[in-house]
């Protein structure tokens, strides 16, 4: 078989054994009452946003790679990292909004974590926009690497100001969070569904990675075809 | 030419070539003029609030001109086809950036002093009792957005709408200097001045070290074609 079925069948079955694990295994949160069961997102949103955070320090190596090495497969890696983190990150933010209303009580607050990730969000989704205005795409790749090493510098740098800056001010109101004291089956549930999540990602990446391939490679085919006079549509 | 030089040179060409069109400088000056007036309409502070609001605001006056100067950075080098010529001449690619990057700060800095000047009457803030720290966070923080700024303005100008595109990338990355310079300002407000004033400065410091440096190593890829 080959490796990518491999992979995928893996990462099908590990959603599977997460989704068992998340909607039956677990225990209910017994604090919350009867919203208890509204906790159970709490599993796909931190692991959402683990692979957005593995996304950003991919888009950052990836970067770092292809301006010492120029080549474009370093190009195709950082800008689908970017295109996932983007897309793990706006579930992350979601399941995060969803979860936070019936627990705290609000839809959103600005504690250091959110409002970073909130950022980092934002700066993935400028990143996006930055290549779609670029045409040359050599031009292209030199100046999202720059972006995105510059942006994935400045994240960390953001998150702590605003811890800092949250110290200076009077802290938001927040219950502790499910995080604090997990039961040990939820703990287990949580690192089977974060394993399923990275899977998920690095499956997703190849796929989209080979699609960006063969994007490239029609595109060469196309030009071969038209200096040889022939229409293509 | 040592490197200063080439700094200097390219400074001093940016200078001239603002000194005598002074386009730069009167719309980031009037756009500045236009958010306090629209400010004070959209809250019509009392005292107490233009002090508690005064600090965040006097720092977006700041940050919206200078991309307002920023888009110009580049945008003039494009249009007069001027870029091919400074990068074929025996420079060093770090040379443009400096002078760019403080040819950039030293407009930004022109107009803050006279935005600032206008945002002490209108709103009878009184800074002179501690102008120094002003001066001191006032160029740290102008230093650390003109040092992003200019960078990003490079990476915008070669994309097809470098307006728009430019704060899109800009305002997330200059964020860390919003909050500082914001913080810090507002710390000198008080009498005595806030105890987190050192910090937010070093922060500053910090941010600048940074962010000039990172900019530095990664120019020459931006100029590249």
């Amino acid at each position: 078989m080959k490796l990518i079925r491999v992979h995928a069948l893996s990462t099908f079955i590990a959603m599977l054994i997460a989704l068992y694990a998340i909607f039956i295994f677990a225990p209910t949160e017994r604090t919350m009452g009867f919203i208890g069961e509204v906790q159970r997102i709490f599993y796909f949103h931190v692991s959402s946003n683990w692979t957005t955070f593995l996304a950003t320090f991919f888009v950052f190596l990836c970067s770092i790679l292809f301006l010492l090495k120029e080549r474009r497969e370093w190009d195709i890696r950082a800008a689908t990292a970017a295109e996932l983190g983007a897309l793990f990150g706006t579930i992350g933010l979601i399941t995060g909004i969803l979860w936070a209303k019936p627990v705290w009580g609000i839809w959103w607050t600005w504690e250091a974590r959110l409002t970073s990730f909130f950022l980092l969000w934002l700066i993935l989704l400028g990143y996006q926009m930055l290549r779609r205005v670029v045409d040359s795409p050599a031009q292209r790749a030199k100046l999202s690497a720059v972006f995105g090493i510059l942006a994935a510098v400045d994240t960390p740098i953001v998150y702590m100001a605003n811890r800092w800056w949250r110290t200076q001010h009077p802290a938001p109101v927040i219950a502790g969070g499910a995080g604090s004291g997990l039961d040990a089956r939820m703990a287990l549930t949580l690192c089977i569904t974060l394993a399923a999540f990275t899977l998920l990602y690095f499956y997703l990446w190849r796929m989209r990675c080979e699609l960006e391939r063969a994007g490239d490679v029609i595109e060469t085919l196309q030009r071969q075809l038209q200096t040889q006079g022939m229409e293509v549509r | 030419m040592n490197f200063l030089n080439q700094v200097g040179a390219i400074l001093w060409k940016d200078i001239l070539t603002e000194y005598r069109t002074k386009d730069v400088l009167t719309s980031m000056l009037i756009f500045g003029l236009l958010v306090i007036l629209m400010f004070h309409f959209a809250f019509e502070p009392d005292s107490l609030e233009a002090e508690k609001f005064g600090p965040g605001l006097l720092w977006m006056t700041f940050i919206f001109a200078g991309i307002l100067g920023m888009n110009r950075a580049f945008a003039g080098e494009r249009e007069n086809d001027s870029l091919q010529g400074l990068m074929l001449a025996p420079v060093d690619w770090g040379a443009i950036y400096l002078g760019k990057m403080l040819a950039n700060l030293v407009f930004m800095l022109l107009a803050e002093s006279i935005i600032l000047f206008c945002f002490a009457l209108f709103f009878n803030f009184s800074l002179l009792p501690r102008w120094g720290w002003m001066v001191a966070i006032t160029l740290l923080g102008t230093l650390g957005f003109a040092s992003v700024g200019t960078i990003l303005a490079a990476v915008s100008m070669n994309t097809r709408m470098s307006d728009v595109i430019l704060p899109i990338l800009l305002l997330p990355i200059a964020l860390p200097v919003v909050i500082g310079a914001v913080e810090s300002t507002a710390a000198i407000l008080t009498d005595p001045p806030g105890e987190s004033l050192t910090f937010w400065v070093r922060f500053l410091v910090v941010f600048d070290v940074i962010f000039i440096t990172l900019p530095l190593l990664l120019f020459d890829f931006v100029l590249e074609e």
